[in-house]
């Protein structure tokens, strides 16, 4: 297997009283897309500070291209922040000529596939787009995109995520930091944290762990939810059906004993599970 | 009572934001439009609302005071505390006494945001201030409820709450509308309208939307070769291939798939797309 580009090992991060990172262990490796997830809160930004050498650990070790980050090292690496890291007052083309004589590398004269407008007066799903763009143009060995779709449409969101992949096949490394689950189910491997922590990892299938989900359908759902709720139960409302963890099944038969009803179960859905796994207090 | 629209078009200038739109609005269901940046879901939001008149189209809605709307920047004032950003909104609605109190109380309890009445709604986290923003928003428990993007950048954690807000302004029999980018979230409707360009590019239940995807959808391991009615695109590692006509002839390793939702959404917009670019070079 590949040597990491970047690794933390046992890493945790105190702030004060404040344990923001507890003993994390995770590594990325060439080719290879991992999905960070987390709440607000959940320590994601901390991780990555660290990762990219903005942040020491109070305890572990940190591992970037094999050796310790160093401002070298940046060179090596794109990032993409939620705040897109664009100059809004530059034009596209200027804002990739600007990062391009920072990170250094052939100067490309290609006619700016952008409008010659400053970044701030384009619409979002073009700011994106530059900004990918930015994040790409130097080939970096390891991307860091912090919810890169964010607020854009299905499809620019596929075509974005398709030059991800396409970094991935050349042999970079992409790690994304996403609170929606259509981007989560694009990567190849993901970390869940919670409080800190890592509390699973691995595929999109270990992840879900062949959960089940109950699904209820009535004719009435407002009044089933009303008595799955005086129940105890968090029932969640898809079209005119309740959804349910399957663990509920026999609470649900008995809070609907007086009404008619049918369950069925079904795969639980990523999102399902993650509230399932991140949820304060489980 | 059901509103919605008929046929409503707007033009803003040389930009034609909205063509043809029709959307029903049924008591006790949630309806989604889903698109991007530029769609027109705010503008068609705007019409439901009364805020914007369209220069075409029916449009049926109750008076002001039965309406309740969540614009896109969650209209909560910074300067103002929670508590007082709620009396506000009583205030401007003519609603008070002990029976909104106690409704105002268990929404922030299920919101999981007891106890910060005194925060000032500037100090609130981007979920906390959308959740809000809902809350405030269903308070009177309007005949229709409009929300714009309640969930963009908002984490799972909070979408939870968000959703179980939305759901719980359905049980009580409000018409919802939510605008979204992401398609997920589409899926919970019982209806969903797909705006491209102010286009609806697909509409109906979720369900039907999926069924009524013409062609054929085939998933493959490696890039497509490349045809011109074709459309290809990621999904994770894999690759998707849609082709107009039932019967294509595919490499080895490629197969036939049920699309899903998504799969659907990225179809239509695909088409969509085309037909747009035809026609602006017709």
């Amino acid at each position: 297997m590949a040597e990491p580009l970047a690794e933390v090992k046992g890493v945790t991060r105190r702030f004060g009283e404040v344990i923001a990172v507890r003993e994390v262990s995770i590594a990325l490796r060439p080719g290879e897309v991992l999905g960070l997830l987390g709440a607000n809160g959940a320590g994601k930004t901390t991780l990555l500070r660290m990762l990219l050498g903005l942040l020491p650990p109070s305890d572990g070790e940190v591992r970037l291209f094999g050796a310790s980050p160093s401002f070298a090292a940046r060179r090596r690496l794109g990032y993409m922040p939620q705040g897109l890291g664009l100059y809004e007052d530059l034009t596209p083309a200027e804002n990739l000529a600007f990062a391009q004589a920072v990170f250094g590398g052939a100067r490309t004269s290609s006619p700016s596939e952008f409008p010659p407008l400053a970044v701030g007066r384009l619409p979002l799903g073009v700011q994106r787009r530059v900004a990918f763009r930015q994040v790409l143009q130097h080939h970096p060995q390891l991307l860091v995109l912090d919810e890169p779709t964010s607020g854009v449409d299905p499809l620019m969101r596929q075509r974005l995520w398709q030059e991800v992949r396409a970094a991935a096949d050349e042999g970079a490394g992409v790690l994304v930091t996403t609170h929606h689950m259509e981007e989560a189910e694009s990567c190849d491997r993901l970390v869940v944290m919670a409080d800190g922590s890592v509390v699973a990892q691995g595929s999109l299938r270990d992840i879900l762990a062949d959960k089940e989900t109950l699904v209820l359908e009535t004719a009435d759902w407002p009044r089933a939810m009303a008595l799955l709720e005086a129940a105890g139960m968090a029932p969640a409302l898809v079209g005119r059906s309740l959804r349910l963890p399957a663990e509920d099944e026999q609470k649900a038969r008995e809070a609907l004993s007086v009404m008619a009803f049918r369950l069925r179960r079904t795969p639980t859905s990523l999102e399902e599970r993650f509230v399932e796994i991140a949820s304060p207090g489980r | 009572m059901t509103w919605g629209v008929r046929g409503v078009s707007l033009r803003y200038g040389a930009v034609q934001a909205l063509t043809g739109i029709h959307l029903e609005l049924p008591p006790g269901e949630v309806r989604v439009v889903v698109g991007g940046d530029g769609a027109g879901k705010t503008t068609l939001l705007g019409i439901v609302a009364g805020a914007l008149s369209p220069e075409a189209g029916e449009v049926s809605r109750p008076v002001a005071a039965r309406i309740g709307y969540l614009p896109a920047s969650s209209g909560i004032y910074p300067d103002l505390s929670v508590a007082e950003n709620l009396a506000f909104a009583q205030a401007a609605y003519g609603v008070r006494g002990p029976a909104v109190a106690e409704r105002s109380r268990l929404l922030l309890a299920r919101a999981g945001l007891l106890g910060i009445e005194k925060r000032l709604g500037g100090e609130l986290s981007g979920g906390m201030r959308q959740k809000l923003g809902v809350i405030r928003a269903m308070l009177h428990q309007p005949d229709l409820l409009i929300l714009d993007e309640p969930t963009t950048g908002v984490d799972p954690l909070s979408r939870r709450d968000l959703w179980w807000l939305i759901a719980h302004a359905a049980a009580e029999g409000s018409a919802v509308l939510v605008a979204t980018t992401y398609v997920d979230e589409a899926e919970r409707a019982t209806e969903l309208l797909l705006l491209d360009r102010g286009h609806a590019a697909a509409r109906g239940a979720p369900d039907a939307v999926i069924a009524a995807m013409p062609g054929t959808l085939m998933a493959g391991d490696d890039p497509p070769s490349a045809s011109e009615a074709a459309f290809s695109w990621r999904r994770g590692r894999q690759w998707r291939l849609w082709a107009p006509e039932g019967a294509v002839e595919v490499a080895n390793g490629w197969r036939a798939i049920p699309p899903d939702l998504q799969d659907a959404v990225t179809v239509a917009l695909l088409r969509s797309e085309r037909e747009a670019a035809q026609g602006g070079a017709a």
